[in-house]
């Protein structure tokens, strides 16, 4: 086994990536569509961080850092807004949910 | 100058009274009118003789609890008593005050105007000129109507204190006296009106009341007929005199009394200018009214009937009042009647035809208060009979001691009823001589006076109304006979009352004789007034045969200025031999006095007598007794004839032309709205579902993505993205 290169970090990144998209497009439960989303913004931060490193440039992985604060913001407004979903409608499943069409 | 300044007051007081008790007398004295069904009136009808015990109950003094309801409201009560005989006797002392100041005053006349009430209706007088039709809210004092509200007030005010007695232990307490205020400040605009046009506000009023009160007991059917009768009647009249009025001022272009009297008497007018006998007409249409409000023929029929009110409206609508208003206004337009000798004919021949008619019937029946009706309307003939030869001062006289007698028989007659717990036929009566004496002597005494004994206050003015008819230049020795032989029918039917009342046998029911009393002190008291008032009143005007000056003359004096024209009968009647006075005086006492035997004679000495003639004579006995069929007549021609003759007429063609237009006009309309509505079902309503139609169809690719689902909108976002890498990966 070589050593772990960029292109391995970049390799996760992409799984990670499609896992998430994955997970958003095909899953009912709303808990884990935001599992999923966190899975593609993690996917980014481990995209940033590898060329952080290859550039040995830190502009990447303060942005991380800025990813991550981001992620926690969203998952506390998701769930809130699960939590107010589920006391009205008794339900998370997105495909319940289906108000705002035409 | 202060009493007569304030005239415009006097007729203020009662009408105070009156929107005092029919604003807030439901609040004072509240009894629903379910109630006064329960008890009814104190009368009744001439054809409802059958006895009513429970009814004597209710109107027996020992029985004081059988009615506790009526005295509930006891000091409520009490103020009604006392406000509106009090707003009355209020208007007594200003118009004794202004009349005391009028006769102080130089020119024997007053006008206070307080504001133009009808203005500014400009048109073309008959003659052609322009002119303003105008009318003041303005009031006349001068002696004529001196003399009328002396009589109003003074008489009404009696009346007023009787009722607070006689309706005791009635319903509709506040109503009664509301109504009653509400007549007596009508008939003062009536008479202190300076115009024509607010003497018919007045003239209009006292028809609405008389209307209001002859309906009192409203609901007896006879009662509201009654009333509506009244109304009726009346208002045929009232349409001669509004025309009359409307002719008067197109012809002499003011309706104002003064005007109107200057203008006639100074020669300013000239019939010819505006047509051949406009005068005449004029004074004809003028006459049409009073017979209708003084109730002459043709227009009397009411009068009777009227007696369904409570007797002391009947006191009140007869003696004091209304039927006055048109002697009053026919003595009012004394200058107009002065220039038209041949209507003034007229008067004194319906006058004359009245007063016989009238006491014919008179002389039948049963009633007690329908021989008075009749007696009234007897009198009232006497004094448009006056009034047509010329005598107008005489006329008023008769009005004047006509007042005092006749609202004192009324009165007594009402403490009669009262006392037999309200019968009203005279062959349930008799011997009520010691039983009620105040009721008896009071009565007696107005009898003297109404059959015309010297020394009584009829004696001097139906002689004096003899004596005109003979010897004025528009009398005639037919007039004097017809006036000669009324005055014995008189004399005969008053005592023919006397003694059926008050004397021989008591025929009273036995269960009404242990309740006999006599009234109560506020019903004997004006009774008294009213009986001294007949003897002295006569004697402000003594014949002037008898040589006596002063107050004994003093009627005519007075009146003189009112009737400036009547100065020439009294010309004309100094070339008379004065012999021939003292025996007409003679001749119409001895008539009295053979009526007054005959009476006596007849249902006295030899009841049995009567009885003969009626089966021997029953044609003419049956005539009479049913007023010689003339409201048979009338309802025959105009209920039944014209009203509902016409009525069939008229609704044939409401149903065929009004209707039928009606109907078209609706079948019109029915079909342009169907043609409108298929327009708008189809051309305006398709047009806009066309376009929405449009839209909708062409809507459709891009409003089927909005699912709502939040992962389809996801989905789109991937293949967006994937498809932008495609792109920039392929390129």
């Amino acid at each position: 086994m070589g050593p772990i290169t960029t292109t391995h970090y970049l390799a996760l990144s992409a799984a990670l990536l499609l896992i998430g998209t994955i997970g958003v497009l095909t899953r009912r439960n709303i808990v884990i569509i935001l599992m999923s989303i966190e899975l593609i913004l993690n996917a980014v931060n481990i995209n940033l961080i590898a060329f952080s490193h290859y550039w040995q440039n830190v502009d990447g992985q303060i942005f991380a850092i800025f990813v991550i604060t981001d992620a926690v913001a969203e998952a506390a407004v998701g769930l809130g807004i699960l939590i107010a979903l589920f006391r009205n409608k008794e339900t998370v499943l997105a495909d319940e949910v289906d108000l705002l069409k035409w | 100058m202060k009493f007569l300044d304030q005239i415009w007051l006097i007729p203020l007081f009662p009408l105070f009274g009156a929107a005092a008790m029919l604003l807030f007398g439901r609040k004072l004295d509240p009894q629903p009118p379910s109630e006064v069904a329960a008890v009814p009136g104190l009368e009744h009808t001439h054809d409802e003789h059958d006895h009513h015990h429970g009814h004597t109950h209710e109107h027996a003094h020992e029985h004081a609890t059988g009615h506790e309801h009526a005295h509930g409201h006891g000091a409520l009560r009490t103020l009604v008593s006392l406000l509106c005989p009090g707003m009355v006797l209020l208007s007594f002392i200003f118009s004794a005050g202004a009349v005391i100041e009028l006769s102080r005053s130089a020119e024997r006349m007053h006008q206070v105007i307080q504001f133009t009430w009808l203005a500014g209706l400009p048109f073309h007088m008959a003659d052609g000129r322009l002119a303003t039709f105008t009318a003041d809210w303005g009031f006349l004092l001068d002696p004529l109507s001196a003399v009328m509200i002396l009589v109003v007030t003074g008489i009404g005010f009696l009346i007023h204190v009787y009722s607070v007695g006689y309706m005791a232990h009635d319903n509709g307490y506040y109503r009664f006296f509301g109504y009653l205020n509400l007549f007596v400040f009508f008939m003062l605009m009536l008479v202190l009106a300076n115009n024509y046009a607010l003497m018919f506000v007045g003239w209009e009023g006292v028809g609405l009341c008389s209307y209001l009160l002859i309906g009192f007991y409203f609901q007896k059917k006879s009662a509201g007929d009654a009333g509506k009768k009244a109304f009726v009647v009346n208002r045929v009249g009232d349409a001669g005199f509004i025309l009359g009025m409307l002719l008067m001022f197109s012809v002499l272009g003011t309706v104002k009394f003064v005007d109107v009297n200057q203008i006639l008497r100074s020669g300013q007018f000239h019939a010819e200018t505006v047509g051949f006998g406009v005068l005449s007409t004029m004074a004809l249409l003028l006459f049409i009214g009073a017979t209708g409000k003084s109730a002459q023929v043709p227009l009397y029929v009411w009068l009777p009937d009227a007696m369904e009110g409570p007797t002391p409206v009947s006191a009140l609508i007869h003696a004091a009042t209304m039927v006055t208003a048109g002697v009053y206004m026919v003595a009012r337009s004394s200058a107009l009647f002065q220039l038209t000798p041949q209507t003034s004919t007229v008067v004194a021949a319906v006058g004359a035809f009245t007063a016989i008619f009238a006491a014919t019937i008179a002389l039948v029946q049963n009633d007690i208060k329908r021989v008075l009706a009749y007696s009234t309307v007897s009198q009232l003939g006497y004094m448009f009979l006056a009034l047509g030869v010329g005598a107008y001062w005489v006329a008023i006289f008769h009005l004047f001691t006509h007042a005092f007698f006749k609202a004192l028989l009324f009165l007594g007659s009402g403490s009669v009823i009262h006392a037999l717990g309200g019968e009203q036929d005279m062959r349930h009566m008799g011997g009520l001589k010691d039983k009620i004496p105040i009721t008896h002597w009071t009565m007696f005494i107005a009898s003297l006076a109404i059959a015309g004994i010297p020394g009584f206050a009829g004696f001097f003015s139906k002689d004096e109304i003899l004596w005109q008819s003979y010897s004025s230049p528009q009398g005639s020795n037919l007039l004097y006979g017809v006036g000669l032989a009324t005055a014995g029918l008189t004399a005969f039917y008053m005592w023919r009352l006397m003694n059926m009342t008050f004397y021989g046998k008591s025929r009273v029911k036995p269960e009404v004789e242990a309740h006999i009393h006599e009234s109560p002190a506020a019903m004997t008291l004006p009774l008294s007034i009213l009986a001294a008032g007949s003897i002295l009143a006569g004697w402000i005007g003594t014949p002037k045969l008898w040589g006596m000056s002063g107050w004994f003359r003093g009627l005519e004096q007075w009146l003189e200025p009112s009737f400036a024209s009547a100065a020439v009968e009294a010309a004309q009647e100094g070339a008379h031999d004065a012999s021939i006075e003292w025996i007409l005086m003679s001749v119409s006492v001895a008539v009295a006095l053979i009526g007054i035997s005959i009476a006596r004679y007849f249902y006295h000495h030899r009841p049995e007598i009567p009885d003969k003639f009626e089966s021997r004579f029953s044609p003419l006995y049956g005539l009479l007794l049913n007023k010689w069929y003339v409201d048979e007549l009338y309802d025959f021609i105009f209920v039944n004839g014209f009203a509902k003759g016409g009525g069939t007429v008229l609704g044939a063609f409401d149903r065929n032309v009004i209707d039928g237009g009606v109907n078209g006009a609706g079948w019109l309309t029915r079909l342009s709205s169907t043609v409108s509505m298929w327009w708008d079902t189809w051309i305006v309503d398709g047009a806009v579902r066309l376009a929405s139609l449009i839209v909708k169809i062409s809507s459709y690719p891009v409003r089927v993505v909005q699912t709502g689902r939040v992962q389809a909108y996801a989905l789109f976002v991937v293949v967006g993205a994937l498809a932008f890498f495609g792109y920039y990966l392929a390129r």
